[in-house]
């Protein structure tokens, strides 16, 4: 064997490295790819690149086995005459007729009813193309998978503080000396927040996980606080409780920048209680909150906001000169939070009131002891000249295990009061904003209003998802019912900002509001780990009407493997991996911003497509061109865009709007960033730079962004935000309030119908609350007296990877994990077959004991259990036969209620999918059942440009592995 | 005389494996490569790792601890596995003290893995030799690479940075000052094999409140310190 030290691992084959970005999976690290004679040899983190800095996750250097999976979908297909759904009976159909085939349907469709096209993506990073081509084609049917991801993180947040966690977001890590982690299910995002959390720890900051089970990041805190599933918000509250109690609050932070000082009318007999008080000001219209409001300063009595020299009252209760009876926004926040005593929140969350208590107090005085100053001078949006940046370095980070819950929304509001009273917002060592975010509380987007807003042959008025900030902002029709398929942004989910995937396939079937033609799904395994009740929605996608069409008539799928899905569309598009395309993430979407500003990058090809695949960008230039949607063709109808990368460089918001899809190197010779011409030579500026674009704020921009005047202005200036007014946080939300004066019949404009008053007049709190999750209510809590929830595993997160020959060797089945004293009570043991079953379904696994998780709970990784046959696996697979999916045991409705029949199961304020609310029962399976997961489904073939199944064994030497 | 090995930091690693496979990327089409993998679509999928993360659970509900426990090679100063090799297959370098294995020598008769108290090596049934860390030789002496670079692939990789790389023989290096300074140690010592790779312990960091401190002079409470009255009768216009 020669000697390892005498020749260079560049002299085995010719070497090529290419930069480009990852997408093993969604946070988008920069990587350098190494080729050795055209086939990857190494997939490195790039140093230079701000988000990863160098590092590479398990997935990320698992690309080689994506890349060459034997999965791959290679040729677009259809499904053969005589065939059924399901049956994964395929025959290989050329591109053009793709083309012709689908520009015949949805022609049709446009020219009729364009809502008869769904148009729904499992990713949403490239929500700026997908979304501009729901809105050409004019069908509000539109959304990406934050419905059933975390929607009540975004919303919540972003409702409260302008902005929210991961790409918006975060917890600055670099200078908090306290960190609490709150409901993260090893997820959002992913190496960043790995580094950052070492740092800390690094550091000697001090790392609190709450949490019903320890894991991952939760292993390597320093205090794991186990909670009860649902939970949370009366942990919040209770912490709040005792945050005012002690005044452990930032006071000078809440009357400066939040509405807590403000004077809300507290006269339950008007029409405008619970509204702020305003005055009667010029006000020019716009998505943000004027300053026509008050405060009350002891010496003076009411005085507008922001008055120079006024002290205003946080406490009491006043009667202004025309006799209303107002109190401060802060005053009702006590008044909500005096029941919730940490020896109340004991009893509901399982901690001990002693640990609630200690928790607020060291979240408390870190904050107000521990105070960083910085000196950077900046401007407040009232010309207060400040000559340090301040900040209180406690830092929170949430995720699904606060979202996926019907009661989450309001649990992250609270949080997000929470991280206000401490005074952490956009302050080192607190939360920070990334950009576009801050940005107006609601953002500006809204829904169309009305069913008026789709017309044949016309784009769609309005954006298909936005943000309401009252009811006339609802899409519903003159009767106050939905007009999307998926009923977001009607009186059942009204803030609905992501809409709700989860139900559009269960909507469809039912034909509830209508029926629909052409489902396209892109990346969205919705036939298995993305649906709730899965079984039943399998069994929809292939159920027949009367005269025998397919109830929902026509399904497309696009997807680079073949998934569960797959079997059963009508039309399957191969699309690329993420090494054969080009790719942006850009500002209009959801970019990769950092801290101090902001940042969007691109892939570029490494690779060429394998067989026939062809991005599903470019597919949907195509189609955008030949049915003339307006974005896509000159007035004369012609072809505007060559192509997807054609596209990026030349397409403008609106023309001549300077606002394209990349922000970097715009302006004729690159000179310009976030606003510019379109710039010819924009990819090969990406291309030298790594891929990435990053802007860094000056230092006097880069903190208090809600109320800086000076980041406001340039914001603004560089097409990042329409308006340059200060975003004051609000502790209490008028929005909310707006839709249940509706619900309580005193506002003016819309109301909701009678059956859905109740829940909106309870939901819409101006103030958040805590109550038991919906179907906890609902079902017997006796016979179910578990919670169960999932989580993805470190090396499959925010992944698709059962196909990863490396990946699937570290999971290739789950476990149910359940404390040992659930065994014990139930009569099972380790290892044992289990069935768990919910009040909608049972599924049988195997269970492992585990300390690590609070006996009221079992958890399993989720979607590492596969349907037999799928993802180019053998039938015999682990993931078929001992893995399993929780999926089968959770509704997507809720069992008939006041509000209807057929309710989501989801958030009744933002339709986010309660995944987390399934109650469950364990017991031990009976002697003699097969050793097998259940339920099982008939195999799925391979289909045509598949691979043939690899041999018994495979070993991989890049440069020689094709070649075999 | 150098002894180059690993220092695993505990306290940060979670568990993530990105140490699993970006070795096994390096390594599968490196110098000691290939790694094989049997069944890669099918039941069963196992394969050749050099490098595996084990997690562990120690106490009992609630005060658990979750460990995440990466574990390669060890590289020994006494290596266990060298001298009972028959043809001379595992040896240990003199110059930086990495254990490696001679394919070309190598039989796979396994008595190296016996001899081994870790289980560090594994056979690759396709090859039938043993395979193992070799803290990723042909990238620390690739002198064509960029200093930066010349680490084995997975302290790059790791995005926590739980993984130092240097030499344990040298007091000033950074892999000596963090065993000395964080009590770093070795797996099993009392088997005699010296092992070069190190852990560095969990560190618990704690807040202590002195009851004192909780409430301060400058309460924002005291503020908002009015009573409300609201015009009823006092004491002033009763009593004399």
């Amino acid at each position: 064997m020669r000697d390892p030290t005498t020749c260079s691992d560049r002299d085995m084959g010719r070497v090529e490295v290419k930069e480009t970005t990852c997408y093993m999976c969604a946070c988008r690290c920069g990587i350098r790819v190494h080729l050795r004679d055209g086939e990857v040899r190494y997939i490195e983190g790039n140093p230079d690149h701000p988000l990863n800095q160098g590092v590479i996750c398990a997935k990320g250097s698992s690309g080689i086995m994506k890349q060459y999976s034997p999965a791959r979908l290679t040729q677009p297909l259809r499904r053969k005459a005589g065939a059924e759904r399901g049956e994964a009976q395929f025959e290989p159909i050329s591109w053009e007729q793709v083309f012709a085939l689908l520009e015949e349907r949805l022609g049709r469709i446009r020219s009729e009813d364009p809502k008869r096209l769904a148009l729904f993506t499992g990713r949403d990073q490239m929500q700026a193309l997908t979304g501009l081509f729901a809105k050409q084609f004019g069908t509000p049917n539109y959304a990406a998978h934050g419905g059933f991801c975390s929607v009540n993180m975004a919303a919540g947040l972003i409702y409260t503080i302008g902005g929210s966690f991961w790409e918006f977001g975060g917890p600055d890590l670099d200078r908090a000396k306290l960190f609490v982690m709150i409901g993260t299910a090893e997820d959002h995002h992913s190496n960043p927040l790995k580094i950052a959390i070492s740092k800390l720890k690094r550091r000697g900051g001090r790392f609190v996980s709450i949490n019903p089970i320890r894991t991952g990041y939760s292993a390597i805190a320093d205090e794991w606080v186990p909670i009860k599933p649902g939970t949370d918000g009366a942990l919040l509250l209770a912490v709040i409780h005792e945050i005012i109690k002690q005044g452990l609050y930032d006071r000078d932070f809440l009357v400066q920048y939040t509405n807590s000082a403000e004077l809300v009318v507290d006269d339950p007999a008007r029409d405008n209680h619970g509204l702020f008080y305003r005055f009667e000001m010029h006000v020019e219209e716009g998505c943000f909150d004027p300053e026509n409001k008050l405060w009350w300063d002891p010496e003076i009595g009411a005085v507008g906001t922001h008055t120079p020299g006024a002290d205003p009252r946080l406490l009491g209760s006043y009667t202004l000169d025309d006799g209303t009876p107002v109190k401060p926004a802060f005053q009702l926040l006590k008044d909500r939070v005096d029941a919730y005593t940490p020896e109340w929140a004991a009893g509901i969350t399982g901690i001990p009131a002693d640990t609630i208590r200690r928790l607020a107090h060291e979240m408390g005085v870190t904050a107000r002891d521990q105070r960083i100053e910085l000196p950077i001078q900046w401007t407040d949006c009232w010309d207060n000249e400040h000559a340090s940046v301040t900040g209180n370095p406690v830092a929170f980070h949430a995720m699904r295990g606060l979202a996926a819950h019907s009661n989450g929304f309001h649990s992250i509001r609270a949080l997000g009061i929470l991280m206000t009273l401490l005074g952490t917002i956009d302050r080192p060592g607190g939360f920070r904003h990334k950009a576009p975010f801050p940005r107006p509380i609601p953002p500006c987007t809204k829904p169309p209003s009305g069913p008026e807003a789709v017309r044949p042959n016309s784009p769609l008025d309005g954006m298909p998802l936005g943000w309401p900030a009252k009811p006339e902002d609802l899409f519903v029709d003159e009767a106050g019912e939905p007009v999307r398929i998926d009923k977001a942004f009607s009186w059942e989910y009204p803030l609905a900002a992501h809409g709700l995937m989860h139900n559009v396939i269960t909507n469809a079937w039912r034909g509830d509001p209508y029926p629909i033609d052409t489902l396209l799904l892109f990346m969205a395994n919705m036939a298995w780990n993305s649906s709730m009740n899965t079984s039943a929605v399998r069994a929809m996608l292939t159920d027949k009407d009367s005269e025998g069409e397919y109830k929902i008539p026509f399904l497309v799928v696009c997807d680079s493997f073949a998934s569960e899905t797959v079997a059963f569309a009508d039309l399957v598009l191969p699309d690329t991996s993420y090494l054969e395309r080009h790719d942006v993430l850009s500002m209009l979407d959801r970019p990769i911003s950092e801290f101090d500003g902001p940042v969007d990058s691109v892939r570029i090809p490494v690779l060429p497509p394998k067989g026939e695949c062809k991005p599903f960008q470019d597919v949907l230039i195509e189609l955008g061109s030949r049915l003339k949607l307006p974005a896509f063709v000159t007035e004369s109808g012609a072809r505007k865009y060559r192509d997807y990368p054609d596209f990026i460089v030349n397409f403008e918001t609106s023309p001549g709007s300077g606002i394209g899809f990349l922000s970097g190197w715009r302006g004729k010779g690159g000179e310009k960033f976030l606003k510019g011409e379109p710039n010819p030579r924009q990819w090969e500026m990406y291309a030298a730079n790594g891929c990435v674009f990053h802007y860094e704020l000056p230092r006097s921009y880069q903190y208090m962004r809600n109320w800086n005047k000076g980041y406001l202005h340039w914001a603004r200036a560089h097409g990042m935000t329409r308006y340059a007014e200060p975003i004051t946080l609000n502790v209490y939300s008028e929005v909310l309030q707006r839709f249940r004066l509706a619900a309580e019949g005193k506002w003016p404009g819309r109301q909701p119908p009678e059956r859905l008053r109740k829940r909106v007049a309870t939901y819409f709190d101006p103030l958040p609350f805590y109550y038991e999750p919906l179907e906890g209510r609902l079902v017997d809590t006796q016979r179910y007296p578990l919670n169960a929830l999932t989580q993805r595993p470190m090396a499959m997160y925010h992944s698709w990877d059962s196909q990863n020959a490396w990946l699937r060797q570290i999971h290739s089945h789950n476990y149910l994990f359940v404390n040992p004293r659930v065994g014990a009570a139930n009569g099972f043991d380790d290892g044992d077959w289990i069935w768990v079953e919910s009040p909608h379904g049972k599924v049988r696994c195997l269970c492992r004991f585990s300390e690590a998780v609070e006996p009221g709970t079992v958890w399993t990784w989720n979607a590492i259990g596969k349907a037999a046959g799928a993802w180019g696996l053998s039938p015999q697979a682990d993931e078929a036969r001992k893995g399993f999916l929780l999926n089968h045991l959770i509704s997507e409705e809720l069992p008939p209620c006041e509000a209807g029949t057929h309710i989501s199961n989801s958030d009744p304020v933002t339709g986010q999918a309660a995944w987390f609310d399934v109650r469950v029962r364990v017991y031990k399976a009976a002697p003699g059942e097969p050793e097998i997961s259940s339920p099982q489904f008939p195999p799925m073939p391979r289909v045509p440009g598949q691979e043939r199944r690899r041999g018994r064994w495979q070993a991989y030497f890049a440069g020689r592995f094709r070649r075999k | 005389m150098t002894q180059l090995a690993l220092v695993i930091d505990l306290n940060v690693c979670v568990g993530c494996h990105a140490c699993v496979t970006s070795c096994k990327q390096w390594n599968t089409s490196g110098w000691a490569g290939p790694m094989a993998d049997y069944n890669p679509y099918d039941a069963d999928p196992t394969g050749t790792f050099f490098n595996r993360v084990q997690t562990f659970e120690v106490g009992t509900f609630p005060t658990t601890e979750t460990v995440h426990f990466p574990k390669s090679c060890l590289h020994c100063e006494e290596p266990p596995c060298v001298p009972v090799c028959p043809t001379g297959a595992s040896y240990k370098r003199p110059q930086d003290g990495i254990v490696l294995v001679d394919y070309d020598k190598c039989i796979g008769c396994k008595y190296c893995s016996w001899a081994c108290p870790y289980g560090a090596r594994e056979l690759d049934d396709q090859q039938r030799v043993m395979k193992k860390c070799t803290l990723c030789i042909d990238r620390i002496t690739d002198l064509s690479l960029p200093e930066r670079e010349r680490k084995p692939a997975c302290v790059l990789a790791c995005p926590t940075s739980a993984r130092l790389f240097g030499d344990v023989h040298d007091p000033d290096s950074e892999v000596s000052v963090a065993i000395r300074e964080r009590g770093g140690y070795q797996l099993m010592p009392e088997w005699g094999t010296k092992p070069a790779n190190h852990y560095l312990p969990r560190q618990k960091t704690r807040i202590h409140i002195a009851p004192d401190e909780l409430v301060r002079a400058d309460n924002p409470l005291r503020r908002e310190d009015l009573t409300t009255y609201t015009g009823e009768e006092t004491i002033d216009d009763l009593a004399w």
